[in-house]
Parts: structure tokens; sequence; C-alpha cells
């Protein structure tokens, strides 16, 4: 019997508001437990929340970017449960009035088919402080990211492959960067994503119950988390019996998940409108503002590469998905103008060394004007790609100039036909059964010659001019 | 000389004349406190040698010819659900007994930048849930007319304070009449100002669609120096109106003619003791003899207000108390198995029986399946009262009412029986569900135990309803002071 798996996901973004969503606290990551708080994300008795303008501008810019519904009346709520990183025993967010509804997000796959992922909903709420298990006995509690402002992504459960939800999460990812409400870091927690999953046979008898799966802190432990459950549910169904409703953790290093709790029992979250927080009304001109300030999101973008710069769908798209290596891009195309070279750089050399040497853009020992110059001598075989490699190592490793090492080392190309046929005529003396072959129809000879040459004149020589002389003159 | 029997703004005229200075005042305050106060019980904590500094400090600043506020150098009481800086902030609740705030509330900043001395903080019934103050986990306060009856709640302290001169001012909060409840119990005044005219800031809250802070006070006048000083927007609370300043002083007018009264015959039905119906008859009479003019008008949808009431401020407050779960702050069980355990025992031990009746009401009706049957409905009763508030501004100026169903109670009377209790609020809840603005000022007496009436306004009218207590009180002769 055939399955087919189901998963919808629920994406939980921090917002990079300076402030948090109700009080004045900075958002930042990373500061000393329990220094960014003050009575309000503290939930101390008597302290009230306002509401930071800010989130629900990014909010809106966000659904906007996903074709979403705008509320234009909305409020907030109150979610009541008791755990001890919730510091006043209910989470101020959102429940009938979401302020963004439907809309979707299409991915691409691999074999070029489209597919539209549609969202539920997407409402703002406030982040919970962070539990540290694990030192004896004892938690302890961090509020610094008690009233970070959240959005929640809801989709409807359109994904049916683990590549799916990772094209779909890629694409989100990429949109909250352009837009900047987020510093979508998984392993900061600043994007977090639970996924729900079930199988069903093809022909309908027989269906899974939902396990939602948490703890999930990269994209690849999504990927094989939902790979995992698709297993597990389709094997129970065959052997007739069923999964449990349930939460699930991952457990990353098992590749695994584990059982955290029955859903048999869903918890009642006795939600009611927030008495502390008047409804809000969103202007037609405060959407229209927001939409002309729009960026330019990854899609149009990567439209717009492949037109403007004449680069392949598949290089656009690798470029895209990074907003700062895009805008690298761009800025190296604006001083040099064989794009579809830049594009093979970035994506080899550059991306490679970056991620093995653990760099990011900012970090990069040379600046744009470097590279610019390093590809203008390629391109104008001043250097052969062999020596830009090398060229290009130096200069990421030490941030010399690339003029400077070329002429240190001497890798100036030669192009000076006297001195080019003066080293293929003795390389073809001192090879004649190269030549005698070359007659015979084995073109590999030529590469041996072209290779002496090379060699004779230590890799200065313009192999393009070798290769034809030699041909030229067998 | 004796101060105590002195309203707020008498001193403060005795201040700028000299003739007094406000270390004597918070002396005076101080020597009556030990007097009174163990037949009392109305403080929680008293603060002298602080108020003595503040004092010195104010009298230099005077002695110096500054001009300052109404209020500076004189000696008031704050209910303890309100925050004040390093200070013991307890509801009268045992989960809060050791609680001591990071901060003031926005009312008591505001207090002390006028310069009034605070000297102390104020029983209650817990989280301000009840009609006696007879549910404070510390202490039971007297009526200061009748020390075997209740002063009333839940601001019975802050009124017993005021109504025994142990402070010349006090801040109360009315979720369902506890300012109005216990100042007519006392003989005092009593404002509850419109929702939103107050900020909320720092008030801890009980029900906090309802909740609004206002004065205690010995005379009209002194309630509008307290209104003065306390109004205004605070962007801290963003349910706080952002209104325009007005002076409430200007609305104390000896007039009232041509002024239209609305008297709702609901008000008189069945539950309110007869002696106070007439009562207000005859103060109504008094009023028309002053020129204005009554109706009686019906509010049809204010019988629902006390069932709409008690599913409301419960929801609310099962939400707002949910938070005194020992891990951050407050009361600890000793002993526990697990978190949930720790919640369970702490909360079983930290909170009193009121308020877990309170807490199990609120959380059952927001719960999922009797959500519709119970808030959602209450909500919509809520507009439909509201609806009939507004209709009748339409028509009149105000609208008058008793306050009370009847006397002070004795102490215990009704302790068993919280539904009777409940009844009693009757007359004050539908104020607090229409938002509305409403005083309580002594209109009489029955068995020798003062009776207020309620003079009820539109939304942020608080000129209409001081005037008309104004004039009342200026042409008639209910306010006196107990014999203590």
């Amino acid at each position: 019997m055939e399955f087919k798996t189901i998963v919808g996901l629920e994406i939980h973004s921090e917002l990079k508001t300076k402030s948090k969503i109700f009080c004045g606290c900075t958002t930042e990551f990373g500061g000393e437990v329990n220094t960014q708080c003050c009575p309000v994300c503290l939930g101390l008795p008597g302290s009230l929340p306002v509401v930071n303008k800010k989130v629900i501008d990014f909010a809106i810019k966000t659904g906007l970017s996903f074709n979403c519904d705008i509320a234009r009346y909305s409020k907030m709520d109150r979610k009541n449960y008791f755990y001890p990183d919730l510091v006043k025993a209910y989470q101020i967010s959102q429940y009938d009035l979401p302020l963004c509804s439907n809309g979707g997000i299409e991915i691409e796959k691999a074999d070029g088919t489209k597919k539209e992922i549609r969202l539920i909903r997407i409402h703002i709420e406030e982040d919970t402080g962070k539990s540290l298990h694990g030192l004896e006995d004892v938690s302890l509690l961090d509020y610094n990211r008690s009233g970070v402002g959240l959005v929640e992504i809801v989709t409807q459960p359109d994904i049916s492959t683990s590549e799916e939800a990772v094209l779909f999460l890629d694409e989100l990812k990429a949109t909250l960067e352009y837009l900047e409400v987020s510093d979508v870091k998984m392993e900061q927690g600043s994007l977090r994503c639970d996924v729900n999953v079930n199988v069903v046979s093809l022909d309908g008898t027989l269906k899974s119950n939902i396990s939602e799966i948490k703890n999930l802190n990269s994209f690849k432990a999504v990927q094989k988390a939902i790979e995992f459950e698709t297993i597990r549910h389709t094997e129970l169904l065959k052997k007739g019996e069923n999964t449990k409703k349930d939460t699930r953790r991952w457990d990353s290093e098992n590749n695994t998940t584990l059982f955290m709790r029955d859903k048999q029992h869903v918890q009642d979250y006795r939600y009611f409108p927030e008495p502390d927080i008047v409804d809000f009304e969103i202007s037609e001109e405060w959407i229209q503002d927001i939409k002309d300030n729009l960026p330019e999101l990854p899609k149009a973008r990567k439209n717009r590469f492949m037109s403007e710069y004449g680069i392949p769908a598949y290089d656009a798209n690798v470029l895209v998905r990074d907003k700062k290596l895009a805008n690298y891009f761009e800025e190296i195309c604006k001083g040099f103008k064989d794009a579809k070279l830049v594009s093979n750089w970035i994506m080899t050399e550059l991306l490679r060394r970056m991620n093995l040497e653990e760099v990011t853009l900012e970090e990069l020992k040379f600046s744009v004007e470097d590279l610019i110059v390093l590809f203008t001598q390629l391109s104008e075989s001043k250097i052969s790609n062999g020596s830009a490699k090398k060229v290009f190592r130096e200069m990421f490793e030490e941030g010399k100039k690339p003029l400077d090492i070329i002429e240190e080392k001497g890798m100036a190309q030669i192009s000076d036909d006297s001195f080019i046929e003066g080293l293929v005529n003795e390389v073809l003396v001192a090879n004649p059964e190269a030549i005698e072959d070359i007659k015979n129809g084995k073109d590999r000879a030529i590469g041996f010659l072209v290779g002496q040459v090379m060699k004779k004149s230590r890799g200065k020589a313009n192999p393009q001019m070798v290769s034809e002389l030699i041909k030229k003159k067998c | 000389m004796e101060f105590f029997n002195l309203t707020a703004h008498e001193v403060r005229d005795m201040l700028r004349n000299k003739e007094v200075t406000s270390v004597e005042l918070v002396e005076s305050m101080f020597s009556r406190i030990d007097d009174v106060e163990n037949d009392l019980n109305s403080f929680l904590k008293t603060y002298k040698e602080e108020a003595l500094e503040k004092a010195k400090e104010i009298d230099k600043r005077l002695s110096n010819g500054e001009e300052l506020g109404d209020l500076a150098g004189i000696p008031i009481a704050v209910k303890d659900n309100m925050c004040t800086t390093g200070k013991n902030t307890t509801c009268a609740s045992k989960m809060l007994e050791n609680f001591k705030p990071p901060y003031n509330a926005t009312v008591v900043e505001k207090l002390e930048n006028e310069g009034a001395i605070i000297i102390g903080k104020t029983n209650m019934d817990e989280f301000a849930m009840g009609s006696s103050t007879e549910n404070s986990a510390f202490q039971i306060t007297k009526n200061p007319w009748d020390l075997d009856r209740v002063p009333g709640g839940s601001s019975g302290g802050s009124a017993a304070a005021v109504t025994a001169g142990e402070a010349f001012l006090a801040l109360g909060s009315d979720t369902g009449g506890s300012i109005r409840q216990p100042a007519s119990l006392c003989g005092i005044v009593g404002l509850k100002p419109t929702y939103g005219l107050v900020s909320r800031y720092g008030l801890i809250a009980f029900a906090s669609s309802l909740d609004q802070i206002g004065p205690l006070s010995k005379d009209v006048e002194d309630s509008a120096i307290m209104l003065n000083a306390i109004a205004g927007h605070d962007r801290r609370d963003s349910t706080s109106a952002n209104k325009e300043k007005i002076d409430y002083k200007k609305s104390l007018i000896n007039d009232v003619k041509g002024m239209k009264i609305g008297v709702p015959k609901e008000y008189f039905g069945e539950g309110i003791n007869d002696e106070v119906k007439e009562l207000i008859y005859k103060a109504l009479d008094k009023l028309v003899e002053l020129g204005a003019e009554y109706e009686m008008i019906s509010l049809p949808h204010v019988e629902y207000s006390l069932p709409t009431y008690y599913i409301i401020a419960p929801a609310e407050a099962s939400s707002n108390l949910a938070r005194f779960d020992g891990i951050r702050y407050g009361y600890r069980t000793a002993q526990f198995d697990g978190v949930d355990d720790l919640y369970t025992r702490t909360r079983t031990e930290g909170f009193g029986e009121e308020v877990k009746r309170r807490i199990m009401i609120g959380t059952h009706s927001l719960a999922s399946g009797y959500y519709d049957a119970y808030y959602n409905k209450a909500m919509k009763v809520r507009t439909l009262i509201k609806n009939d508030f507004d209709k009748a501004f339409e028509k009149y100026d105000c609208i008058i009412t008793p306050t009370v169903t009847d006397k002070a109670f004795k102490i215990g009377e009704k302790t068993d029986d919280p539904l009777a209790m409940y009844m009693g609020d009757v007359c004050t809840v539908p104020v607090n569900i229409a938002g509305v603005p409403a005083i309580s000022i002594p209109a009489g007496f029955v068995d020798s135990m003062p009776i207020g009436m309620q003079i009820i306004g539109n939304h942020f009218d608080e000129e209409t309803i001081l005037r008309v207590a104004y004039t009342f009180e200026k042409n008639t002769d209910f306010n006196r002071r107990a014999k203590l």
C-alpha cells in the first residue's frame, strides 16, 4: 500500500525590533542572564504592557510579502498556562483576530515544478523566558528573552515531502532576512519551527494521528525529522497499528524523535481578550505606507539577476538566498562586467573558502575593489586561471593586494608572440613522437605539449595562445 | 491643637499661612494613629521616620517661599495594592506578604511629586476582593462609627483612616464599589473616576477592565484636589485616556439650578432598605429645593449587572493572579515535589478563601465550552448596560442612586454567605461595568450609621458630579465626624 506524507509547519520568528514588544528593554541576543528585563517583561504585579508599534509594522511587512490579507481591526488576547519561563502565567498573543491571514509561499522544486504552500495566519505575540535545565536537580531561568516580539506563521498542511519543507523554510528565511524583520538564526533560536506530520494511504483508508515535533534547530533536523516520522507512521499503519496523537522532540544525536507528551487531552488555554491593551485599528494609509516601502524580495531579485546579468537560474538562486551575498555580487558587477565569471567565482572559490574558514562577508580581509582587480587581470589574460586562484588564496588569507601578489610571485602571464613561439619550437623539437600522435588523431598529446610549454614558461605563458600555436604547427 | 478633624484643604491653608508645619501635621497624624489604631487596624504599615524627613523637606521649601501644590506637606494614606518602591505592597495577602516592588505606581509617583507625604499603606480585602475588609490575611479593620461593624471594602483601611483622622486623604481602588461603598459606610466622600482617567500602572490588578484608582476624603473639595493630582494620561498604561487636563477645583460650584437628574427605578426595588430609599428621596428633594429637577427613569439592563460583574471580574482575576506561582517572588510553599506540586501548594497556601473562590469561578467561565455561555455573554450584556447609561446621559446631567443597600453590617455577619456579600454591591457595580464616574457622599443616617448617596456622571464628566456633590454638601449637614 502506498502512503503520502502530510506536513504543516508552525514557525516562530523573533522580531529584531530594538525594544521588546511591550516594554523598552533591548532585544539583543547573548546578554548576561537576567540583565535585559524590567517590571513589564518580568510580569511584576501592577506592571502593564504597551504595544510596540514597530512589532505591528514588522508583522504587516511580513504578511504583505506573503500576500496575506491584513486585518483592519485587530486585538491581543491572553493565552493562559503555567510554566516557569512564562512570567505572567499567560502569554499575550492573538487568538481570533490575527494581524494577517491567508496568503502563501511559492516554492520551486529541483525538477523545476512550482508549488504553493498556503498560510493560515501570521500573528504577533511575546516570547517566553528560557529555562536552563540539567544542572543537577535545579532549573535556572533567564528572562532576557521574555517579551521579545515574535511572529507566529502557521501553514496549511500543504507540504508533502521533506524537500518541500526545507524549500519552504529556505524561502521564508530569505524573505524575512530581506525584510530585515528577523535575524532568522535557527541555532540562536530567532527562527524556530515545529512540524506537524502524519501519513495517509493513497486510497484514503488509512490515516495516522498527527505528531508534533519540537526542538528542531536546523533545516537538516526538520528534513530528517519528517523523513523519520514518515517511516515511523507508515510502518505502524502497515502493522495495523497507529501513532498516538502526541508531541515529540527531535534528538539530533541519535537522529530520532522522542515522545514528550500526550496530546489526547488538549490543554485549555482559556483565551480571552487582553484587557490591558486596547483593540487597534489598522488604517489603509498605514498598510499602503508599508507596501510602498517594501524592499525587493528574493524571488524578484532572482528574476532580475537572470535578466539584468544574464546568469543562469541556478546561479541567481544561490546568490539571492543570502541578501548580503547578493548585494556583494551586485557590488562587484558594478566594476566588472562578466557577471557569469563573478557568480562562478562567488559560488566556488569564495563560498568554499568562507564555509571552510567559517568567515562571514563582513570579515573578509580584502575589498570588493581588490576582487575587481583580480577578475580584470584574469579576464584580460594577464594571469592564468591557476594563478588567479593562488592570488585569491593569498588575498583571503593575508589580505594582500592582488597586484602586489602577482608582482611578488612573478605571475604576470606572457602573451608575447615571439617569446611563446620560441618556447613552442623548443618543445616540438624535443618531442617528435608527440607530433606523430597528434597527426594520428590523438588529441591528448596537444595537452601534453601545452603542459611542457607551460612548464618551461614557469606557468606564465598564455595557455590559450600556446595551444593554438601547437595546433597550427602540427 | 488637634488637626485630625480638619480637611486637607483646611490644613493646606494653614500650612500656607504658616499656622502649622508639615512636621506638626505628620506628628499629629501619628499621635492620632497611636490613639486609635489599636481599635481600628486601618494600616498594614506606617512610615513615621521617612514621613517626618519628607515633612521637614517640605517645610524647608515652604519657608523658602516656594509655591507648592495643594497636597504638599499633607499626610496621606495609600491602599496596599499600589506599588511603592522598596516598600511592602501586600494586597493584604500572604502571597505578597514580603513583596517589595522595585517601582512606584504612577499615582504614587504623582503624589510624591506633588509633595504629598505617604504615611502608610492601608488594609484591604485580599487582592481587593470583598466588601468588608474582613478578607485581609492580616487583620480586620473596624468602622470608626461602631467598632463592631465593618468599614466596608475593599478599601476599608483607607476609609477608616480618613474617617478617624489618621490621614487627611487616602487612595483607594474601585473595581465594583471598593471606594464608594466604604466611603458610604464610613460617612465620607469616595470618588471612582471614569475608567481611563487615572493610570492603573502599578496598581496590582484585580479585574483590569474594571479597576480604577480614586480618592477617599472628608469632603468633596478634598476629592477634587486629590483627583487633580492623580488624573492624566500615562504612556505606561495604554488604557489611560489622552485628554486635556482639567482643574477639578473649578467644579466646586454651589449651584445646581437647571440641572437634570435621572433616578433609575431599578435602584429602589427589592433588596434596598426602605430607610435608605427614604433618605435618598429626601436628598433628591433637597436638590430640587436648590433648583435641580429629577425624573424617575429606567436602566433596563442594570438588573443583570451583578451576574455580569461576577463573570467578568473573576475571569480577569483568574488570569491576573496566575502569576503568583511561587517561582520568582512572593510566597512559596516549604515542601514540594516537582513544579506542578509547587504551584498547587503555593497557591493553596498563599491565597485566602474568597480569592480562591473567585479564581475558580473565573477559570471555569473562561474554559472552552463555557466561554460563550459565560464570558462572551457577559461581555455582550456589558455593552447593553453601557448603552443604557449612554442613553440616559443624552437626557440627564447625572444619575442619582443609593450607594449601598443598607448601613454597615456587623463584623462576621456575612462571612459565611458570599452571595449576601455580593448582593451588597448591587448599587455600585453597574458604574464599573459602564466605565462611568461616580461619587458617594454622606446623605444621612440610618440607626446613627452613615449612608451615602451615589451621583453618577457621564464618561469623563467628573465636573458635573463634583458640582452636584459640592452643592449638596454645602447645603446639608450630613458630613459629620465619627466620635472616636
